[in-house]
């Protein structure tokens, strides 16, 4: 079923690529890539993380150069040699997926801060920017207090005031770069309808996103890349999600649900009515020793929130946790490590590693106590034995243990962080999204250490937002969304159309 | 009028409230204090201050600091003297022009330091800071200049009324201060430049996507409290008839100090001109009611330290961590007792 | 203490010397410290004489004490403006509490707890500027300023702006005597950098003050107890300036508040010549005083030049600039050639 839609005849298009490659030093990462859009088609952008999605949108918008040999036509006109400013002109518009927004700024400014660029000195007119501001949104449907601080509104909200500054430019070709990230379902909702929206008024949208339910939905294309290679477009009639991920990462998912648990160990860790105002409410569950259970649900179903009170970072306002037979009251994320509870926090960058220092310490960072010699002063005889144990049981690919931890693959920092919280000996182990940024390839080797700390006895709690994740790694699936659990799977009744089928509802 | 009430930052109604009370209890202290003689001198005293602070939130909002920019002055009095005696005398056009563009000069080395050589603003300006004190005390011998254009010294006086406990005068560096001060104003708030630095500094990465001159920004702002610094220069050796090297070492603590407390953010985006306004006047009002009530002038600079390191603990995120604090302890006694029903 | 010293020296690989190795960056500073030597040597032929070397062996520990206090609140990531200040607190408690024992007079019950009021003078001051910066959020710049002002106003109200003096012998010896014929104050500086390279290699604090001032909640998130340690950042800084302010006491035999102001400056040019990062997370002890010596060593050739001091102030402006573009530039020839 390869309905291949690059050649049909529906009319002209208003961009088109072909043979766009990109080189940085000695990495590919564009290879003889082609892309065209028609005015007001919805085209969606797949592939994995890594795959150069965003390069291509850098490309497009002028922030990057292609080799030389690429043709890119903007009706028909050639447009090599781009540059921002050009691309901006032409309205090739980029809602990036930090939305690079001025959270002290208005809303109306923010949205209207178009007026306000160049070198050339100009009286700003703030009755002509709300104006603007306030008929930007009337034409996107929504309704924001144009006054009101950026930093005052909700996410889904900002990601609407970045969508109306786009259009404020008179934008002919949107990209949205992951624009449903942080969005939850009602959200995300409201947003394809704009998006349709724009659609009628014959902008082109290109949307960037992993959620494959999204991509079938909202688009009529989808073009596919993988490791900068183009895959190829797609029309999304027909096209089933389990086909689209077989085409994104290149290897059909033959994986099993794992089989049915028949013991019932005590649980180690049982959660009642854990109640925390405005993020996740009167949740119940428990864990066993070897028990994989995973916790899905989208980004503000309150997953991640749950897990950093079970971590101590938080303090839940009512409920329970009962932590092997007894209450646990955690006052910080010390205590919680102290009573065997370790978090692989989704956001690697900036929470899980201290990415310039090095990768020895980065690994003991939670061990301190443990490398105390005589006169209790840090042994570097221990810490270097430590380190090499864990980098040698983990099988981390590094130069020198002494180089910063952000020369490693996004992979291999995802076994230095396994790493350094393994070294406290945890007791439950919980994985927040552990795959963000991690290859494909490297994602089976990851899973593989986790199914052997479970058969070790270990306690995993598994946050994903990708269905076939927890599908093929859990024994349990828990479904929370806003703030509730709502449902339970065991993977070994159901299938994984079913489990996505239940979350993208 | 409720709309002008409501744009109003809540640093701002702090600063007015305590301004507000400390003033009643002073008028109440002192029969000295709530006289119109009082309040102009007050006024002419912090002027050349005024002129510090506008051109320092500047640099503030922008994300930066800098705090060479009193000694710059400094320096800017010595140029300006020299170079208008050399010119035979000017006027006050020509001198002001001259400071001005001096002082641009020197906050374009800044600039230039932090810019192009991506080295943060403190170390810079700490660099700067002797530089141009040790460089200005080196050619100057640390004689100062008392022969000055006559025009400089002639005290110009714009509004006179005598009362009873003498002449209330309001001078020349009061209509400056207000003529910079709208200024900065109107660049701020009013020009796509000044929005473009408010930008910069509110979110630099996303400025430079939005194809934001950083570079040029950069030189605006440190040029801007350069020019700034250089006029409040002027105004201070017209104020005090004399160029004296060290007079001014020292200021720019006292008036970041009060720009601070006036509410402007270290790392930029945040800062109004009204709250670095309130945040001096709160300090001069300290100063001269300390003054008046007979206290040490000793203890003046212990007490605004104070006040200072009060006010930056109480500052937004501590206070918004304790409302939260206090919310989410009622919203659980709220759930607690909401369970037991 | 012996082996900490040899392992310093050898240049054992720490933190940030992916791309310059240890050994090599103190080599270079050894280089630039013999190459001033040769060239004030040239100049004045009483550069290389007894009389340099103890004037440098008796100037330098005050200015090192300082900058050691300096280095800690750096490598976490922020700064200590009220070094000098904090200094100069303690050597008046130091001076009161000896007035109050009997001034001139007063024996070793008044100066032993004199020394030990002044260090924990010190360590309070460092606790409150710690804790409004762990606790509060507010910025280091800031936070120290506000405390330098308010210590300043402190010391000139106490002191009315005059000077205290008048110690007894053993406190001038501390300043001004010498062990075996080396210098009293150069031994207690050693000691001080000992302990310092101490801390900030072998042991918990240490590591997390490396960690923290790379990033913050990273460390938080990995179970570190960063209030904790960021308070004690300061408070490590203020006895580290309580000990210079006694030292300063001792070798000028007064105390007035404003003593030293002017070398804040050098101790943040120090650090950042001994190649300690601006932005915290890297940095070694090292280096650090090498970079010191390097500092004396031109400081104390000036004035053999008979070089004006405000030109030296001037010079020292200078030279931070210098060092800080030659690391940009640096930066980026080294990032090219990878």
């Amino acid at each position: 079923m390869n309905n291949d839609a690059t050649t049909d005849e529906r009319g002209p298009y208003l961009l088109r690529l072909e043979h766009v490659s990109k080189r940085f030093g000695g990495v590919q990462a564009l290879d003889d890539i082609s892309f065209n859009i028609r005015p007001g088609e919805v085209l969606c952008l797949a592939g994995e993380n890594g795959c150069g999605k965003s390069t291509l949108i850098k490309t497009i918008s002028g922030v990057h150069r292609p080799e030389p040999g690429a043709v890119m036509e903007w009706e028909g006109q050639d447009m090599t040699g781009l540059d921002p400013a050009r691309a901006r002109a032409m309205g090739i518009q980029v809602i990036w997926q930090d939305l690079a927004l001025f959270p002290e700024m208005s809303v109306a400014e923010n949205i209207a801060f178009e007026r306000n660029l160049g070198a050339r000195p100009r009286v700003v007119d703030a009755a002509a920017m709300r104006r603007e501001a306030g008929a930007i949104l009337e034409r996107l449907g929504v309704s924001i207090p144009l006054d009101a601080p950026v930093r005052s509104l909700s996410i889904a909200n900002r990601q609407l005031v970045a969508i109306a500054r786009a259009l404020v430019a008179d934008a002919r070709l949107v990209f949205m770069d992951e624009p449903t990230a942080s969005l939850s379902q009602k959200e995300t909702d409201a947003l394809i309808a704009i998006v349709r929206r724009l659609s009628e008024q014959n902008i082109a949208v290109v949307f960037v996103s992993h959620r494959l339910a999204e991509v079938l939905e909202i688009s009529s294309r989808v073009t596919v890349l993988r490791d900068g290679r183009y895959v190829g477009t797609y029309s999304t009639e027909g096209m089933t999600q389990a086909r689209l991920t077989e085409l994104m990462t290149g290897s059909s998912f033959d994986y099993a649900a794992r089989p049915e648990r028949t013991d019932r160990p005590a649980p180690i860790l049982s959660v009642k009515n854990l109640t925390r105002e405005g993020e996740y409410r009167d949740v119940s569950f428990d864990i066993a020793p070897g028990e994989v259970v995973g916790l899905t649900g989208r980004l503000g179903s309150g997953r991640t929130e749950l897990a950093l009170s079970l971590f101590g970072m938080t303090r839940p306002d009512a409920g329970e946790i009962i932590w092997q037979g007894r209450p646990l009251r955690l006052q910080s994320n010390r205590d919680a490590i102290r009573a065997g509870i370790a978090y692989v926090s989704e956001d690697r960058l900036s929470l899980g590693l201290v990415q310039p220092q090095s990768i020895a310490d980065n690994t003991v960072v939670t061990v301190l106590d443990r490398l105390l010699g005589p006169g209790k002063l840090l042994s570097p005889k221990k810490k270097k034995r430590l380190v090499d144990d864990w980098i040698d049981r983990l099988r981390v690919k590094i130069g020198a243990a002494g180089d910063p931890v952000s020369t490693l693959s996004g992979g291999n920092q995802q076994r230095i962080v396994l790493a350094k919280w393994l070294a406290t000996e945890p007791k439950l182990l919980i994985l927040d999204s552990p795959t963000v940024g991690v290859d494909v390839g490297a994602r089976a080797g990851i899973f593989a250490i986790v199914d052997q700390l479970a058969k070790d006895g270990l306690a995993i709690l598994l946050i994903s937002d990708e269905a076939p994740e927890v599908y093929f790694n859990a024994d349990r699936i828990l479904h929370m969304r806003d703030g509730r659990l709502i449902e339970e799977f065991i993977p070994a009744r159901t299938t994984l159309d079913h489990v996505e089928e239940a979350i993208h509802a | 009028m409720p709309r002008f009430l409501s744009s109003i930052g809540a640093t701002e109604r702090w600063l007015i409230l305590v301004i507000a009370c400390i003033c009643i209890g002073l008028s109440l202290a002192t029969d000295t204090f709530f006289t119109l003689v009082n309040a102009f001198d007050l006024l002419n005293s912090s002027a050349v201050n005024v002129i510090f602070a506008a051109g320092l939130l500047v640099v503030l909002v922008a994300g930066g600091i800098d705090i060479s920019f009193a000694v710059g002055a400094s320096v800017v009095q010595y140029l300006a003297v020299i170079a208008l005696m050399k010119l035979g005398g000017g006027n006050w056009a020509i001198g002001l022009i001259l400071a001005a563009f001096f002082g641009f000069c020197l906050g374009a080395v800044n600039a230039t330091l932090i810019y192009h050589f991506r080295i943060i603003s403190i170390v810079v300006t700490i660099a700067t800071f002797n530089l141009f004190f040790g460089l200005l005390m080196f050619f100057t011998g640390g004689v100062s200049i008392y022969l000055l254009p006559d025009w400089m010294t002639r005290r110009v006086i714009l509004f006179e009324h005598e009362t009873p406990a003498g002449w209330a005068e309001i001078t020349l560096p009061v209509l400056v201060m207000a003529v910079v001060v709208l200024a900065t104003w109107f660049l701020m708030r009013k020009l796509s430049l000044g929005r473009q630095i408010f930008a910069m500094g509110d979110n630099v990465e996303g400025a430079r996507r939005l194809g934001i001159n950083i570079g040029a920004m950069h030189y605006l702002a440190y040029g801007w409290l350069g020019a700034c610094a250089g006029i409040a220069g002027l105004m201070q050796a017209h104020y005090a008839q004399e160029v004296v090297p060290n007079a001014l070492y020292g200021r720019e603590l006292e008036v970041l100090a009060a720009v601070v407390l006036g509410g402007a953010r270290l790392g930029g985006g945040r800062g109004t001109l009204l709250g670095a306004i309130l945040g001096l006047a709160l300090v001069a009002i300290t100063q001269n009611g300390l003054n008046l009530l007979g206290v040490s002038p000793y203890a003046f600079r212990m007490i605004v330290g104070f006040i200072i390191l009060v006010a930056i603990s109480m500052s937004g995120e501590t206070l918004g961590f304790l409302t939260e604090r206090m919310r989410r302890s009622r919203r659980a006694d709220d759930v607690a007792s909401g369970g037991a029903e | 203490m012996k082996q900490i010293l040899a392992q310093l020296l050898s240049g054992k690989p720490g933190p940030g010397a992916a791309s310059v190795p240890a050994a090599r960056e103190n080599l270079a500073l050894v280089a630039v410290l013999f190459g001033l030597v040769v060239l004030f040597s040239a100049i004045s032929d009483r550069f290389l004489t007894g009389a340099t070397f103890a004037s440098i062996a008796y100037q330098l520990p005050e200015l090192g004490l300082l900058t050691l206090a300096m280095l800690i609140p750096i490598l976490s990531g922020g700064l200590n403006l009220a070094v000098t200040f904090s200094a100069n607190i303690s050597g008046l408690v130091l001076a009161w509490v000896l007035m109050w024992g009997g001034g001139a007079d007063a024996g070793l019950t008044a100066l032993i707890p004199a020394i030990i009021l002044a260090l924990v003078s010190g360590a309070v001051i460092g606790w409150v500027l710690g804790a409004v910066v762990a606790y509060t959020g507010a910025h280091p710049i800031l936070a120290s300023l506000a405390m330098m002002i308010f210590l300043r106003g402190l010391g000139e109200f106490l002191t009315r702006g005059g000077s205290v003096s008048g110690f007894p012998p053993e406190v001038t010896w501390l300043g001004q005597g010498n062990v075996m014929g080396i210098p009293v104050p150069l031994v207690i500086f050693a000691l001080c950098v000992g302990i310092w390279a101490l801390i900030l290699t072998r042991t918990r604090l240490g590591f997390a003050i490396y960690q923290l001032g790379s990033n913050l909640e990273a460390t938080r998130y990995s179970g570190i107890n960063t209030r904790w340690a960021l308070t004690m950042v300061y408070v490590l800084s203020g006895i580290m300036c309580a000990v210079a302010g006694i030292v300063m006491a001792s070798r000028f035999n007064s105390v007035r508040v404003g003593h030293g102001e002017a070398y804040l400056l050098i101790t943040v040019l120090a650090c950042f010549l001994g190649r300690v990062d601006p932005f915290g997370g890297f940095g070694r002890v090292a280096p650090v005083i090498l970079a010191l010596v390097i500092l004396q060593v031109i400081g104390s050739g000036l004035n053999l030049l008979g070089t004006n001091q405000h030109l030296a102030t001037a010079l020292w402006g200078g030279i931070l600039i210098s060092v800080m573009v030659m690391r940009f530039i640096w930066g980026r020839v080294a990032g090219r050639m990878r």
